[in-house]
């Protein structure tokens, strides 16, 4: 009959108001931020960052360029340090990100054969000028495996765990391997690594 | 806006521009429409408002290296663009994909049938008036995909989330779960939703008989997706061409009898649900343990910008949940693509806009815009 | 009990008294003119900034979410916000625009709106205005916003304001003739066109509404009273989804408040109207007589927010054959029911009128069936 349509319609929105009053933990899906704010998954994937073991002088990159390469935006600019005579060392002197450029794709951490770069949840990062504040730095970037292992458990325990079964230790030991050697892990926890 | 005045015989016609800042055209699109007192006479759409040269930075990259650009063309469902890509160069370079990574990549397609069908729905009632309630309800169902999706791919809505041969990485402890638990609730927010709609008599007088789109013309301008199958004619590319497992599953395809807007949007619902049932049965049948690429894949993923697929083409197409999205891919054997081309749905399924929208008011053209169901980054690309 | 219900005559008296001590008897009068007005134009711009609270807060909930809750506790200084804001925003006139028109219109709106507030009864005693033709005077002033609505689109020489504003004209014109119409029977029951009448003969429980002519007339009064305040679904001259973004496109800052404070005063007219020609007015058990009022009345603008949380928006022509094919005769129609219902004695024309009612509904829905929705089927394919 004409009308009971929308009379139906509108039972459904009015239960809804109600619903909202007696029940609001399903009535109600605002979180109200910035008082409350939703966790994110462990995988959420936000902007890089560096990891290193213990003091920042041990950071696991070794300026090899891979994740510069392979960056669809072309976000990451490394320059290899060089010591007195002009010789490569293992290690960035400056190895910058601009953070307004990224797209958090995370091919970097997917490429990188060392488990220097990872995928942050950091999500709050406005800043007042684009150019400087949001370019960060090799210093700003550079965080220990404590908080990997704290922002993504997961991912970081099967990294140490294959880390530790290889025998990798810290950066004596990668100076000796070669870079295209070990293949990143799929993080997974049932997928045994693919070694091509 | 200009006016256009004809001689004291002829009626004075009104040209006018809708867009492109508007709240209803669904991004930045421009209708350029020639009006007589309210009715369109002709119809013109303007484009390229949100275009980012896509196809031209593919071909500076390497095939890894568009996997997140091919996310941001259809913003919406980001899965199922991933999903034609990965089809179009595993075409091209003979990968073959695990069986376990089949399941999770046709529970990832249908669930963004969902998420794309149920904002669609939604939208069209923005149009119609509706002031955001079914937005509401609907994004309401929308973020637990959503938030699915952020456990397993690290996004909510630019996932990137397959690789050639397989995917990134497994589904996370508990994903199945919350499969689990989505499907359930969702048949009941379906039935909710309807209750709302459906039978709303102002919904049914606002896009009965508004907006028709016959047979012939729609498989002459070559529509595909729920805009071909309301106008009734039976063609699904999962059917057609079989790609993936989806012979595997059982599950029916609705077609619509008159091809107006109402026939689109209850063509959508009913191939929502057609999507639980899909859903249902991966739940079902997924192995529990396997690979999730393939050792060919492994190897392209290794060191993507060094991969070299070797020389041929190829064209790969899914059924999105817009329409048929291709990707034509020309490779002479280096890592970086010779020749590679889209085909959007959108893109094509808007040409046909005037032929729909002659004679109807300016408020019916609004509202065949949403039921043509587009997405300027596809549109635009 | 006695004291609160006539609370604020009693105040009013008092102010009066107090004055007629030292003052003439012609200023005691003017200065009760102006205690009345001064309470209505408080009254009238405060419900409405709190009209606009309550949607925000109804359609939120409606969607599961909060209204606004962060600009003081529950939001209630929101529309205190908004109006600083409305303030303090720039007047633009476009320059081609006809400036009286385009200057008097939101004047113009904004009077009618609050002049119907004279002929309420709020309560007990509680008409600033007790005339005897009270309710023509609401229903022929009413009418005078839909010039003041043609002119704020003319005013802006604008083709899509006056594309909207004549379908606003439209729409405002063909909704008046079923809202008379409804209102004959509750006159012709009565015999008396003032409101406070009216009210008096709906005392004790016995309300309009619950009378089988009386729950029509109901319902159609207050659709139209919809149709009229330009409220979804009825809302084609603002509609904010489609290319003619309404009469109103070309005003800003405090021209556009005078707009919408005008929109919402209307609507609290319309339901304070409902709530007094059906619904009995101030009459109810226990609570004082103004609260029963307001409570009837924040009742229909509860109803009407509802509408605007749920419906989607009618098409103009399907609006206009609403009206025409649909209100009007039904509306005609029942005035049958309701004379019917006056000539026949007590108990018996209940059961007359009840069945004369279900006759005529039956006869307008098949007349109406050929132009309503029809349903759809749809074939499955493997």
């Amino acid at each position: 009959m004409f009308g009971f349509g929308v009379l139906k319609g509108m039972s459904v929105t009015l239960w809804n108001f109600i619903l909202s009053y007696i029940y609001p933990k399903k009535g109600i899906t605002t979180v109200q931020y910035p008082e409350k704010k939703k966790e994110v998954e462990e995988r959420f994937r936000n902007f890089p960052f560096l990891v290193y073991d213990g003091t920042p002088d041990n950071m696991r990159c070794v300026a090899c360029d891979i994740c510069a390469k392979e960056c669809p935006p072309k976000c990451i600019y490394i320059i290899p340090e060089k010591d007195a005579q002009g010789r490569i060392q293992k290690k960035p002197a400056t190895f910058d990100i601009d953070y307004a450029i990224c797209m958090n794709c995370g091919i970097c951490e997917e490429v990188c054969p060392f488990d220097a770069i990872f995928m942050d949840h950091e999500y709050e990062l406005s800043e007042y000028d684009r150019l400087s504040d949001l370019m960060y730095p090799k210093e700003k970037l550079l965080k220990p495996v404590e908080h990997f292992m704290k922002i993504r458990p997961t991912d970081c325990g099967a990294i140490e765990a294959q880390r530790a079964a290889k025998g990798i230790k810290g950066r004596a030991a990668q100076v000796q391997s070669a870079p295209a050697a070990t293949v990143k892990p799929a993080e997974t926890q049932q997928n045994p690594p693919a070694n091509a | 806006m200009s006016e256009t005045a004809l001689h004291s015989q002829e009626p004075q016609l009104l040209e006018v521009s809708i867009g492109p800042q508007h709240p209803s055209t669904h991004g930045v699109f421009r209708m350029n429409v020639v009006l007589d007192g309210e009715t369109i006479v002709k119809l013109k759409p303007v484009m390229g408002y949100l275009h980012r040269n896509h196809e031209q930075l593919a071909e500076n990259m390497s095939y890894l290296a568009s996997m997140p650009y091919t996310d941001r063309l259809d913003y919406i469902c980001s899965m199922t663009n991933n999903f034609a890509y990965a089809t179009a160069v595993e075409k091209l370079a003979g990968i073959d994909v695990p069986e376990r990574a089949q399941y999770i990549r046709v529970l990832m397609a249908e669930l963004t049938r969902l998420v794309n069908h149920t904002l669609l729905v939604g939208f069209l009632l923005n149009d119609l008036g509706a002031f955001f309630t079914p937005i509401l309800y609907a994004f309401r169902e929308r973020e637990k995909i959503l938030d699915f999706f952020e456990a397993t791919a690290g996004s909510r809505m630019m996932c990137n989330y397959f690789r050639f041969g397989g995917l990134k990485s497994d589904l996370p402890a508990g994903g199945l779960e919350q499969v689990k638990k989505i499907v359930n609730n969702y048949s009941r927010f379906l039935d909710e939703f309807e209750r709302l709609l459906t039978n709303n008599e102002i919904l049914r007088s606002r896009c009965q008989n508004v907006g028709i789109l016959s047979k012939e013309l729609a498989v002459s301008a070559s529509i595909t997706g729920p805009m071909l199958r309301a106008s009734g004619v039976n063609y699904d590319i999962r059917k057609v061409d079989k790609y993936s497992i989806y012979d595997r599953f059982e599950f029916k395809v609705p077609l619509g009898k008159v091809g107006d807007v109402y026939d689109r949007y209850y063509v959508r619902i009913l191939e929502m649900r057609e999507s639980i049932k899909i859903l249902q049965q991966i739940l079902k049948q997924m192995p529990e343990k396997g690979e999730i690429i393939s050792a060919k894949g492994a190897a392209a993923g290794k060191s993507p910008r060094m991969w070299k697929p070797p020389a041929g083409d190829a064209y790969g197409r899914i059924e999105s949940p817009k329409g048929e999205l291709g990707f034509y891919l020309v490779s002479d054997g280096t890592p970086k693509p010779y020749r590679y081309h889209v085909r959007p749905p959108s893109f094509i399924n808007i040409t046909i806009l005037e032929d729909m929208c002659l004679g109807y008011k300016v408020a019916d053209a609004i509202i065949i815009l949403g039921s043509v169901d587009i997405v300027l980054g596809e549109v635009d690309r | 009990m006695e004291a609160s219900d006539t609370i604020f005559v009693a105040f009013k008296k008092a102010i009066l008294g107090f004055l007629q001590g030292f003052l003439p008897d012609w200023t005691v009068v003017i200065v009760s003119i102006l205690i009345s007005i001064t309470a209505i134009a408080i009254f009238g711009p405060v419900t409405m900034m709190y009209l606009t609270w309550l949607e925000r807060k109804v359609v939120g909930r409606i969607q599961n979410r909060y209204g606004p809750n962060r600009v003081g506790i529950f939001g209630l200084l929101q529309p205190i916000a908004d109006g600083v804001k409305m303030l303090t925003k720039e007047d633009i006139v476009p320059q081609a625009a006809d400036k009286v028109t385009h200057f008097l219109a939101p004047v113009i709106v904004v009077i009618p709106a609050l002049l119907v507030f004279s002929v309420l009864p709020f309560g007990k005693g509680m008409a600033a205005v007790n005339l005897n033709v009270g309710l023509l005077f609401f229903l022929a002033i009413s009418t005078m916003s839909t010039i003041a609505i043609f002119m704020g689109s003319w005013g802006s020489r604008n083709k899509f304001s006056l594309l909207g504003g004549m379908r606003a004209v439209a729409q405002m014109v063909s909704y008046e003739i079923p809202m008379v119409m409804s209102v004959v029977p509750v006159i012709l029951v009565t015999g008396s066109l003032s409101t406070v009448s009216i009210v008096e003969a709906q005392l004790g429980g016995k309300w309009f509404v619950f009378t089988p002519w009386g729950f029509f007339a109901a319902i159609v009064f207050f659709l139209c009273g919809v149709a009229e305040v330009n409220r979804t679904p009825f809302d084609l001259p603002e509609g904010e989804s489609e290319i003619i973004a309404g009469f109103h496109t070309e005003y800003s800052g405090m021209k556009f408040a005078l707009f919408y404070m005008a929109e919402f005063m209307s609507a609290f007219a319309i339901s304070g109207l409902t709530a007094t020609l059906f619904f009995g007015g101030w009459d109810g058990p226990f609570l004082p007589s103004w609260v029963w009022f307001l409570i009837k009345a924040y009742a229909m603008i509860f109803i009407m927010i509802w509408f605007r949380g749920t419906l989607p928006r009618l098409r103009v022509d399907q609006l206009m054959g609403f009206a025409w094919k649909l209100l009007l005769p039904f509306a005609l129609l029942n005035i049958f029911v309701a004379a019917l219902w006056q000539l026949l004695p007590a108990p018996k024309n209940l059961i007359v009128a009840g069945a004369a009612e279900a006759v005529v509904l039956v006869v307008i829905f098949v007349a109406a069936r050929k132009d309503s929705p029809q349903k759809r089927t749809y074939i499955f394919a493997d």
